[in-house]
């Protein structure tokens, strides 16, 4: 702590004229790449949204200031795709939280080979989309016995407008509680064991112990998991791409934003549209991020 | 009572099997899948165990699925992207946790609000700078654009901060210069920060996906294993194919969950408790 006090603006450890220079230096190549790949691209957005594709490939495109932004918010295509996404996090956040909570609460008793549990527990955060792809094709495919053998009888998901969706996103879930159980066990881990110790001396049951005194005390890191896993499932993309893409089936019930942008981008190269998708992209991350942080502030108890 | 208590502890092991056994089921299927035969894959009900494994799908998957490239540019841009990151990352923390020069808390406010703008939302005049770089379709442009992370640079200089005062006050005594500081004290003190920033920036970089699909375009000859996962997947009828390229893809990063946890769980949660 004392150490971080020295250390606030204005107290650093070198501070001669030339020292000064070694600092811009030093902070150049980060500076470099953040405004070529993140600043630029980033406003460039707003510059490239007012323009408009030509109805046939390499033909100019036309300045239409801000009318595709706002035909774009009117539109049905665009309005479906924010409600995929919706659903879509509506299914793999809280689905992840809560898996990874039961996992962590589990995790956290003291049990011989406990540490063996909690490296499956967070194994799913190594797979990439593509390999859960993959793996959920055969999990799920009408064509393999898994579903079957559970007594689930579904039509094939990649061309099923009902389950293509809720697959997707099931497959997210499954990608994000392995990080869920991690965010979610550092925290439990961090709560005070005072606290803990004098609940148990009161003789309060496990259960009650939980839902009175572990879930209000980790509440922080449970909305933070929650961010984390909307940021999540705002950017999957390569489970639709591999599952839905390929298969050459409709989209437009998977078409969540993020796979929005790239069909516009990629397949109509549509580069003006695409750039007005991807700043409502922006402010959707933005606002989730920024509501999360406001509810914590308000809401949630707070450990210390 | 002691039967009580055992009961108890039994109750509690199977309640983790079980979950145990739903959580990495998928990652199961993986690797049971990919010795199996197409057929055994496509088997009603289900064949669990593969009874007589076969290794066929890996030859074939290195031989005609061209695996070993894949792996070879997706070994080359994990770690490129890596090394980058650790040093822009240290070098930039650094300068803001001990040196004092011009425009240093815009610069790293700037600095750190690149986390809050999403990758994805700047492919699009990304996909246009890698092209006027004339290094689209090149592994150039696979790696620079991710060569420095926000969070990179704020978990370094969170590292740093924590170094105590005695030991920079011990340091300028002996007349030690920043560069000095930096390299005989500042990083070896915060090694288990960089590795767990490596270990990070590893993990992300070896499972990107929109990037690589965009950037490498119809060049072939640089596509990461992600994307020699996605040319073969698509399908059931080259499931055994997928699923062995899935387990080489997964393999590198079991072999860091395994042996660098603590690291891994310290960059996942960096932030994530007060």
């Amino acid at each position: 702590m004392s150490a971080r006090a020295s250390l606030v603006p204005g107290g650093s450890v070198f501070r001669r004229r030339r020292d000064g220079w070694l600092g811009l230096a030093l902070v150049l190549p980060a500076l470099i790449i953040f405004a070529g790949f993140t600043y630029y691209p980033f406003f460039k957005n707003f510059q490239m949204g007012l323009f408009k594709a030509a109805p046939f490939p390499n033909l100019p495109s036309r300045y239409v200031g801000t009318a595709q932004f706002t035909t774009m918010l009117g539109s049905a295509d665009f309005l479906d795709s924010v409600k995929s996404t919706v659903i879509y996090a509506l299914i793999t956040v809280p689905l992840g939280v809560i898996g990874g909570l039961v996992m962590a609460v589990l995790a956290h008793q003291k049990l011989r080979g406990i540490r063996i549990f909690r490296t499956i527990f967070s194994s799913s955060v190594v797979s990439s989309a593509a390999v859960a792809a993959v793996v959920f094709q055969v999990i799920l495919s009408p064509q393999t016995g898994y579903l079957q053998a559970l007594g689930i009888h579904l039509p094939d998901i990649t061309s099923s407008p009902t389950w293509g969706l809720p697959a997707m996103a099931l497959v997210s879930a499954w990608q994000f509680v392995g990080l869920a159980f991690i965010i979610l066990t550092a925290g439990l881990q961090s709560l005070p064991d005072e606290i803990m110790e004098a609940s148990r001396v009161d003789g309060a049951t496990a259960w009650t112990r939980l839902w009175r005194i572990t879930f209000p005390l980790l509440s922080p890191t449970i909305f933070f998991c929650g961010v984390v896993g909307v940021i999540f499932s705002l950017q999957s993309f390569g489970q639709i791409d591999i599952m839905i893409g390929t298969s050459g089936a409709t989209y437009t019930h998977t078409n969540v934003l993020i796979y929005a942008i790239y069909r516009l981008l990629h397949v109509s190269q549509n580069t003006g549209l695409a750039a007005c998708y991807s700043i409502a992209l922006f402010v959707i991350t933005l606002l989730v991020t920024l509501i999360q942080f406001r509810l914590l502030e308000k809401r949630v108890h707070y450990a210390h | 009572m002691p039967t009580k208590r055992l009961a108890r502890t039994i109750s509690r092991y199977l309640l983790l099997v079980v979950i145990a056994a739903i959580v990495v089921f998928p990652l199961y299927v993986l690797f049971s899948g990919s010795l199996m035969t197409l057929k055994e894959i496509s088997s009603i009900p289900p064949q669990l165990i593969p009874l007589h494994p076969v290794w066929k799908s890996y030859s074939e998957a290195f031989n005609t699925g061209n695996l070993g490239q894949y792996l070879a540019v997706s070994l080359g841009q994990s770690a490129l992207i890596t090394i980058g990151q650790v040093v822009t990352s240290i070098s930039a923390a650094f300068a803001f946790a001990y040196i004092a020069f011009p425009f240093k808390r815009i610069l790293f406010a700037l600095m750190l609000a690149t986390s809050m703008i999403p990758f994805e939302v700047t492919v699009i005049a990304n996909l246009q700078t890698v092209h006027s770089l004339h290094v689209d379709e090149t592994m150039q442009g696979l790696v620079i654009p991710f060569l420095a992370t926000g969070f990179g640079i704020f978990l370094m200089r969170q590292a740093f901060m924590q170094i105590p005062k005695e030991m920079h006050e011990a340091a300028i005594i002996d007349g030690y210069g920043p560069w000095k500081y930096l390299w005989r004290v500042a990083v070896p003190l915060a090694r288990p920060s960089v590795a767990a920033l490596a270990v990070f920036g590893f993990l992300g970089a070896w499972n990107q996906y929109l990037w690589p699909l965009l950037e490498t375009g119809n060049n072939t000859s640089i596509q990461t294993i992600q994307m020699g996962i996605r040319q073969v997947g698509g399908t059931i009828s080259t499931a055994n194919l997928t699923l062995a390229a899935g387990v080489i893809a997964t393999a590198p990063l079991l072999v860091l969950l395994v042996f660098f946890q603590k690291h891994l769980i310290r960059s996942l949660t960096a932030g994530a408790v007060k």
